[in-house]
């Protein structure tokens, strides 16, 4: 798993690129845990590489997203291959979380 | 065409399996979302017993057979560890519940059990199977 930040002055955008699983999860949980992460408006995350997920990079996202939303950070992810969206899917994820096709959509939430 | 593979208990092995599950559904044309679901599948109950049942003990071994018969796909996942992993008290989570106390676990058997038609574990006390099965017509 690589992951690639890009900082606006109000949002941080993360692209990842790779598989997140149980063995690769660590690294983003490490990203998201940063204190200074809660200094954003908005946290992005690009999907456009991520490949697979597996319910431990899942675990990542829904364990930070209430801290986010109490910090008022708005958690948002674009650019979701189909087969990493179905897992969302699957467990109803995609009507906790922000899901939306595009990066100019991402930034307009 | 390999249809059993071994490997010992570590999380790094979690990406030869999804591999080997993948390389074996390939030549049977399904769609890339069946794809990724039943090596999803495969994924979670493998990390369950690499990390749970065995405690990330590279000495132990998990042995992998996949077949497809009848248009039903099958997998087992055999080890020997007598506290290996059974999720007998498997009580679907309420993800509303975990987002808001920030739990980082226990979704997968949630995502095995809803894309699986069956998951069955069975010990006879020396070894310990696991079986999935999906049915792909």
């Amino acid at each position: 798993m690589k992951i690639t930040q890009q900082s606006t002055e109000s949002t941080l955008t993360l692209s990842l690129d790779g598989e997140l699983d149980a063995s690769s999860s660590v690294v983003l949980d490490t990203e998201l845990s940063k204190p200074e992460i809660l200094g954003n408006q908005k946290v992005l995350i690009d999907c456009r590489q991520l490949n697979y997920i597996s319910s431990a990079g899942l675990g990542v996202f829904i364990s930070h997203l209430q801290t986010f939303q109490d910090a008022g950070v708005k958690l948002v992810f674009f650019n979701m291959q189909d087969k990493v969206h179905n897992v969302f899917e699957i467990l109803g994820l995609d009507s906790l979380m922000t899901i939306v096709p595009s990066e100019a959509e991402a930034v307009a939430v | 065409m390999k249809h059993a593979i071994r490997i010992s208990c570590t999380r790094r092995n979690l990406k030869v399996v999804r591999d080997f599950v993948s390389e074996f559904l390939l030549s049977y044309h399904l769609a890339e979302l069946v794809i990724n679901q039943i090596v999803l599948a495969v994924d979670e109950v493998v990390a369950n017993l690499i990390i749970h049942g065995n405690g990330e003990d590279e000495s132990q071994f998990l042995d992998v057979r996949v077949s497809l018969q009848n248009e039903e796909f099958s997998i087992e996942i055999e080890d020997t560890n007598l506290t290996s992993y059974s999720p007998t008290s498997y009580v679907e989570p309420d993800l509303q519940e975990y987002v808001r106390i920030g739990k980082k676990g226990g979704v997968g058997m949630m995502l095995v059990n809803r894309i699986m038609d069956r998951v069955e574990f069975t010990t006879d006390g020396t070894r310990n199977l696991c079986r999935l099965y999906k049915k792909l017509s």
